[in-house]
């Protein structure tokens, strides 16, 4: 797919993935999951990889971290952090990896944590099993990224263990380890979907924060619009395991060239619709095992024709800075213009 | 429509005329106690003297973050738990001690529409017979009415009549939670309390089965109780409004007004931290009102107002006295009221929320 010219950072890319797939395999035969995804996230960028349960999301950032389920098999055409070809090493190097130069802040803070060890054993294990600090050293750092990441009395929290930290809480310490060692790229896969609003805002901010404090290229999951709209410089959306659109932020929201992504807007309560019935996508997103042929989205779009039940549109640039997979692209993006 | 009154029936649930209290609840008040006994029980206050009335036809919102009391202030309301103290009256008829005709009457009312349409319906059951059993239970008309009745309810939220004789499994998330809706008002209810009916549905989806609710009210007349986190849902949904913190209610009121002039400084809080989608009202992420901290434990809720040790307008006064519910003075909107001391003056920091006029 020619996508490279469009990627306004190809030269310094923090991630670069091309013809990411990924397959299960179930007792009813191989389900693909992930169906040729390519990605760019450069240094200090906030990229939202938006999309619905199933659409493919959290198994493409599992697979870019290496950590694929026992049943999946995945495969890709390129994949690499900064210079390094995650490809080309062996699973003991893609593990030493992990945690040090990428790492992952998971949605459920409770179960990534260790129950039975403090929290300052757990950051202080990860920071000596990738640096040769001491444990004194290692010990110090778990209080600096505590307080780094906001929690109040760092110095005498760092002894207390999971469970007596509340969800907000426990959601900082999994990013104050995921940023413990300054790792080039940080996944974080759907951090504030578990939390309430006030404390979303918290971690919001946090996450905006630190990507620029240290320069680190971020991928968030979400299949929250608002959380998109408030942080992301550039949106990819996912749909049954394809990327559909993409752009940057401002644009795309503004003028979505895909009508899945114009019908995720317009279906989403906002202040000018009151009063008004919502307008609604029927149907629901596909099964993986099933799903419809050309354009996966043409059962539930408005704009489907002929074309769109056979032919599987190609992701295109429609315009600078902007790809869309859908055969009418151009329409749905003037329609958006009136 | 076929019978839907019984001889069992002692009040029929006939429909109140629009604008008449339906559901009124007076100083609720729920704790829970927790641990295994002995030294180590603790009380959890969730619900703490919480009023409220529910006039004939029209939609009450309720917001809040988790453990604010509104799911367990939801259940008081339908007959599934107890309050400590107050009272709950459905037409005027005093109904708190839940005895067995208070109940029987509360379930011809009031239905409830519960969160997770995975788990509220059972596996093994068929949709006929899911939707049909509070008219099973009740022994409302014959089998064969039954059906018919089942086959208009599930015309009634949009699914197929067809479709009766299926099983849960077979349908996707937003389906199910219509055949939750179907079921809800089976026995014609006159108030439907939706506990998060949308949230844990696919965002594509949560539009259809907002649509379904208040399309519902507008044929049928239902009265809705609407509690959820999303509070553009909410807003689009309620005709009134009441944002709960801590087991109390913060501010109550009119949709439009407390959105858009909140006088509580929690609402304003939390109107300032749902993300908008709407890119141009966005870029408040560094002027956004961020709250410290999480909700305090129910187990041990400050004394005073609840809210001030995340206030950041807390006073002395905020750490001693409870606020009540009052109208703000000056305030244009009369039906609007917050428990807050200084109401007066977040009514003049409106900008903090929205940015500068």
């Amino acid at each position: 797919m020619a996508v490279t010219s469009t990627s306004p950072t190809a030269a310094r890319s923090a991630l670069r993935v091309r013809g990411l797939s990924v397959e299960f395999r179930t007792r009813r035969g191989p389900v693909p999951s992930v169906r040729g995804v390519d990605l760019d996230v450069a240094p200090g960028e906030l990229v939202a990889l938006l999309g619905e349960s199933g659409s493919g999301k959290s198994v493409t950032v599992r697979s870019i971290m290496g950590l694929d389920a026992d049943n999946a098999r995945s495969s890709a055409d390129e994949m690499r952090l900064g210079d390094t070809d995650l490809l080309a090493l062996s699973g003991d190097e893609r593990r030493r990896l992990r945690g040090h130069r990428m790492s992952m802040v998971f949605q459920d803070a409770l179960s990534a944590l260790n129950p039975v060890l403090s929290v300052g054993d757990q950051i202080g294990d990860l920071i000596r099993a990738h640096t040769d600090a001491s444990r004194r050293a290692a010990r110090a750092r778990a209080v600096e990224l505590l307080a780094m990441v906001g929690i109040p009395g760092a110095s005498r929290r760092v002894g207390d263990y999971p469970h007596q930290f509340s969800g907000g809480m426990r959601q900082r310490i999994l990013i104050g380890m995921a940023i413990a060692l300054e790792p080039e790229l940080l996944l974080a896969d759907e951090p504030t979907t578990a939390l309430d609003v006030t404390v979303q805002a918290q971690i919001l901010e946090l996450l905006d924060r630190l990507r620029r404090e240290l320069d680190m290229a971020v991928l968030l999951i979400t299949h929250d619009l608002g959380v998109v709209s408030e942080v992301a410089d550039r949106v990819a959306v996912m749909y049954a395991g394809r990327i559909v659109e993409r752009g940057s932020g401002d644009d795309l929201l503004a003028q979505p060239a895909h009508p899945y992504t114009e019908a995720l807007l317009t279906s989403v309560p906002q202040t000018e619709g009151l009063g008004r019935d919502l307008v609604t996508i029927p149907g629901s997103p596909p099964n993986p095992e099933r799903v419809p042929p050309g354009c996966a989205f043409h059962p539930r779009c408005s704009w489907a024709v002929e074309a769109c039940r056979e032919t599987r549109p190609a992701l295109i640039e429609v315009r600078r800075g902007r790809e869309s997979a859908c055969h009418r692209s151009q329409e749905v993006v003037g329609a958006g213009n009136e | 429509m076929p019978a839907t009154s019984s001889p069992h029936t002692p009040q029929p649930a006939g429909t109140a005329p629009p604008g008449e209290v339906v559901l009124e609840a007076r100083d609720l008040v729920k704790t829970f106690t927790t641990g295994r006994g002995g030294l180590s029980r603790t009380r959890v206050s969730s619900v703490d003297g919480i009023s409220l009335s529910l006039r004939a036809g029209e939609s009450l919102g309720i917001v809040g973050e988790s453990g604010c009391g509104k799911s367990t202030l939801a259940r008081m309301l339908v007959g599934l738990e107890v309050p400590d103290s107050g009272s709950i009256s459905y037409r005027g008829r005093d109904v708190t001690a839940a005895r067995r005709g208070d109940r029987r009457l509360l379930r011809r009312g009031v239905q409830m529409v519960f969160q997770d349409p995975y788990t509220s319906l059972d596996p093994r059951m068929t949709v006929l017979e899911i939707v049909g059993e509070p008219l099973t239970a009740s022994r409302t008309g014959t089998r064969a009415s039954r059906r018919d009745r089942v086959a208009e309810l599930l015309s009634l939220v949009g699914l197929a009549p067809g479709l009766m004789e299926r099983y849960p499994h077979q349908f996707s998330g937003g389906q199910r939670q219509r055949i939750g809706i179907a079921r809800a008002l089976a026995l014609e209810p006159e108030v439907l309390v939706c506990d998060e009916p949308v949230s844990a549905l696919d965002v594509s989806v949560q539009a259809q089965v907002v649509n379904v609710l208040r399309d519902l009210q507008r044929r049928l007349g239902v009265t809705l109780l609407f509690i959820a986190h999303d509070l553009s849902v909410v807003r689009h949904v309620a005709d009134r409004v009441a944002v709960m913190y801590l087991g109390r209610i913060a501010e109550i009121g009119p949709t439009a007004t407390v959105y858009e002039a909140p006088a509580h400084p929690y609402t304003q809080a939390l109107l300032s931290a749902s993300p908008v989608v709407d890119r141009a009202r966005r870029g408040r992420m560094a002027a956004r009102i961020v709250l410290d901290g999480d909700p305090p434990s129910p187990t041990s809720p400050p004394p005073g107002c609840r809210f001030h040790t995340r206030c950041r307008m807390a006073r002395d006064d905020c750490r001693t006295d409870v606020p009540s519910l009052r109208r703000p003075s000056e305030a244009q909107e009369r039906a609007r009221l917050a428990a807050c001391h200084h109401a007066e003056d977040a009514l003049t920091r409106l900008e903090d929320v929205f940015g500068p006029a």
